[in-house]
């Protein structure tokens, strides 16, 4: 960091613009959505000719959007529910164990999140076929929950690094039953990991698209499905509305997230909060 | 004691690994079957699957075999199932899914022998060549999807063979998704190195600053995103409208639905899952050794060459592999923001299952495309330095 300053300084003036560059790359397709989406046009186009709210109470008078928005929220509070409890008691597990292979069975567990996803949403397709769970509510939560559990599995994992297994030992010694032990003294500390695997497993759902486009009929279409359709029909600017309320659910979800990774961190380190993060 | 660890720990693991195979392994099981499965003769054509069992295969088979054909063809039609074997040998080869449903019409018409009436009906009743196809087709799996998407096909004899020109475009469409997925992989490795590289070293309060700038696009949906993408681009959209208003263009310029649609939309979705490795990589690379190299006189331009990239290298691995397959197996950007020329795997797969129903053509490039994607995962761990789930203990 440190040393002869004005020698390097157009090199680093130049990594520090391309960097600007870059994050405003990175931002500003999400942001122009936002005066797009308070057009009080026709179409979306910059500059907007005036602002108003017409778009979003198209999408919430809408019988379609308001179904796909029920429906993402559903599917997304389940499939969470479900990837927590279950990613979570198998990490556990895995962290309990005493037996060989562990990383394989991980890695095993672990393949829906390297498997392309058109892969698995075709497979799916094929299989819920056989047992009648294509156009169902609950088939799309069950494919979701596949796509989503490794991620508990692995943040729960990880935050079960940190935690003492001598804890355990002394729980039992005074006489706390397994059940009590694990909501006592296991799952305190484990819960920034839960809270995060939860809440990306909420985010998985939310903006999943793939598999829906395959196990979904018009009744479960889900947000995503809903502006898939939608722009494959007609570019309104009901859909850039969508695409504003969907952006602030993610802010909400992205927030949530640092608020817990802040919690935990001020906990484990109080002197340097706030270090490692992503 | 130590079987009551176990036996809790097996209870803890089922239900998620119960999850997993019912609803990820069994699937693939029954996708891998799918590829190779071939149900329709046998299931439509039972009478006339037994009757060509025994036939040899030389000059025309017996009688039964063609008064069988003709009776359940009509059966079939009746029952208004006849669709799928329809369908089936049409995709084998084109024009008999006409033959069949002529042939099943004209049953109530026809008097034995068959033989000769079926002939009289169709000539093609009276080549060999049909007959064993129909033979061939009676068996429980057949290899055609998986040869047909690497573009070979099988004669009416069963031999394998190219493809005819039409309908060989499978291994294009293979090179091109590969294509594709190397560049937006090239494309986000090279953009996203200097941003991790300057955030590693920024103070951490601005370090932060620009972190939220990578996670912001990381959570928000990709469909989102190619759908801004999709609204920037259009011909009177934003992008056309700033460009024709600064002067630079004099008339709108084509964005979209073409392959510089797919790569700035791609790179765009994809650049956080290549920054965000990449920076944890950088963030944790010791300046010390950067101060050392100084203290021995390298010039900063060597410092970056000898020190920081050497040491940066498992990041840009991890970057690229996880860029790479995310890549290969796209779908969503390439569909809303790329012309046919620009389409991937993915498209047709989904093509296939929706739109025609042909499910073993897109079983089979499933198969295909998750073999490939397994492939460059295998490659990659042995190849690439430092490409693992890091950071766990076991």
């Amino acid at each position: 960091m440190s040393g002869r300053r004005g020698a390097r300084q157009p090199a680093r003036f130049l990594l520090a613009a391309t960097t600007i560059a870059i994050l405003a790359f990175l931002v500003a397709p999400i942001v122009v959505v936002l005066p797009l989406s308070l057009s009080s046009g026709e179409l979306l186009t910059l500059p907007v000719p005036g602002y108003s709210l017409r778009w979003y109470r198209d999408f919430f008078t809408s019988d379609q959007w308001l179904l796909a928005t029920r429906n993402s929220f559903v599917v997304g509070i389940a499939t969470a529910v479900v990837a927590t409890v279950l990613g979570t008691l198998g990490a556990l597990g895995v962290f309990l164990g005493r037996f060989r292979g562990k990383a394989l069975l991980v890695g095993l567990l672990s393949t829906p999140m390297v498997v392309p996803v058109v892969v698995t949403a075709a497979a799916v397709y094929f299989a819920f076929a056989l047992v009648g769970l294509n156009n169902t509510l609950t088939g799309l939560v069950l494919a979701h929950t596949v796509l989503s559990v490794p991620y508990v599995l692995i943040t729960v994992l990880a935050t079960l690094q940190t935690f003492d297994r001598n804890l355990l030992k002394a729980a039992a010694t005074l006489g706390a039953p397994p059940h009590v032990a694990f909501v006592r003294v296991v799952l305190p500390s484990i819960a920034p990991g839960v809270a995060t695997g939860a809440l990306f497993a909420f985010a998985t759902s939310f903006d999943e698209l793939i598999v829906a486009l395959f196990v979904a009929s018009p009744a479960q279409f889900t947000l995503p499905r809903q502006m898939f359709a939608g722009l494959r029909e007609f570019l309104s600017p009901t859909i850039a509305a969508a695409a504003v309320l969907l952006i602030g659910c993610s802010l909400v979800l992205l927030a949530l997230n640092e608020w817990v990774r802040a919690r935990a961190n001020a906990r484990t380190r109080p002197a340097t909060a706030s270090e490692d993060r992503a | 004691m130590a079987s009551r660890t176990h036996l809790a720990a097996a209870a803890l693991i089922a239900p998620v690994a119960l999850l997993v195979v019912a609803t990820f392994v069994v699937p693939l099981a029954v996708a891998l079957h799918t590829a190779i499965a071939n149900p329709e003769v046998r299931e439509t054509l039972p009478a006339t699957s037994a009757a060509l069992a025994g036939w040899d295969g030389a000059g025309l088979p017996p009688e039964a075999a063609y008064a069988a054909v003709s009776r359940e063809l009509a059966d079939a039609q009746e029952r208004q199932q006849i669709g799928p074997l329809a369908r089936r040998l049409n995709f084998e080869q084109t024009g008999l899914r006409a033959l069949l449903l002529k042939t099943a019409r004209a049953h109530a018409g026809l008097a034995p022998p068959y033989r000769d009436a079926l002939a009289a009906l169709d000539p093609r009743w009276a080549d060999p060549a049909l007959w064993r196809l129909l033979k061939r087709n009676a068996s429980a799996t057949t290899p055609l999807y998986l040869l047909r998407s690497v573009d070979l096909t099988l004669t009416p004899a069963g031999d394998v063979a190219r493809a005819p020109a039409d309908e060989a475009i499978f291994l294009r469409l293979f090179g091109r998704t590969f294509e594709i997925s190397l560049w937006v992989t090239l494309l986000c490795v090279l953009i996203a190195y200097p941003a991790a590289y300057t955030m590693a070293r920024l103070p951490q309060r601005w370090a932060n600053v620009a972190l939220t700038l990578v996670l912001v696009p990381f959570w928000t949906s990709i469909l989102v995103r190619t759908t801004a993408w999709f609204i920037l681009l259009q011909r009177e959209g934003p992008v056309n409208a700033l460009l024709l208003a600064l002067g630079v263009v004099e008339a709108p310029v084509a964005m979209i639905f073409n392959r510089f649609a797919v790569y700035v939309a791609m790179v765009h979705v994809l650049l956080p899952f290549a920054i965000l490795p990449l920076y944890s990589v950088m963030k944790g690379i010791d300046p010390a050794y950067a101060r050392a190299a100084a203290s021995l006189g390298a010039p900063p331009w060597r410092r970056f060459l000898r020190v920081t990239l050497p040491l940066s290298m498992p990041g840009v691995a991890a970057a690229a592999l996880m860029v790479f397959m995310l890549a290969v197996g796209f779908y969503i950007t390439p569909s809303l923001v790329g012309g046919p020329d620009d389409q991937m795997v993915s498209t047709f797969i989904a093509f296939y299952t929706n739109n025609t129903i042909n499910w073993g053509m897109s079983a089979a490039l499933a198969t295909l495309l998750l073999a490939a994607t397994a492939a460059i995962v295998v490659v990659a761990r042995y190849a690439l330095p430092g490409v693992s789930a890091k950071g766990i203990r076991l």
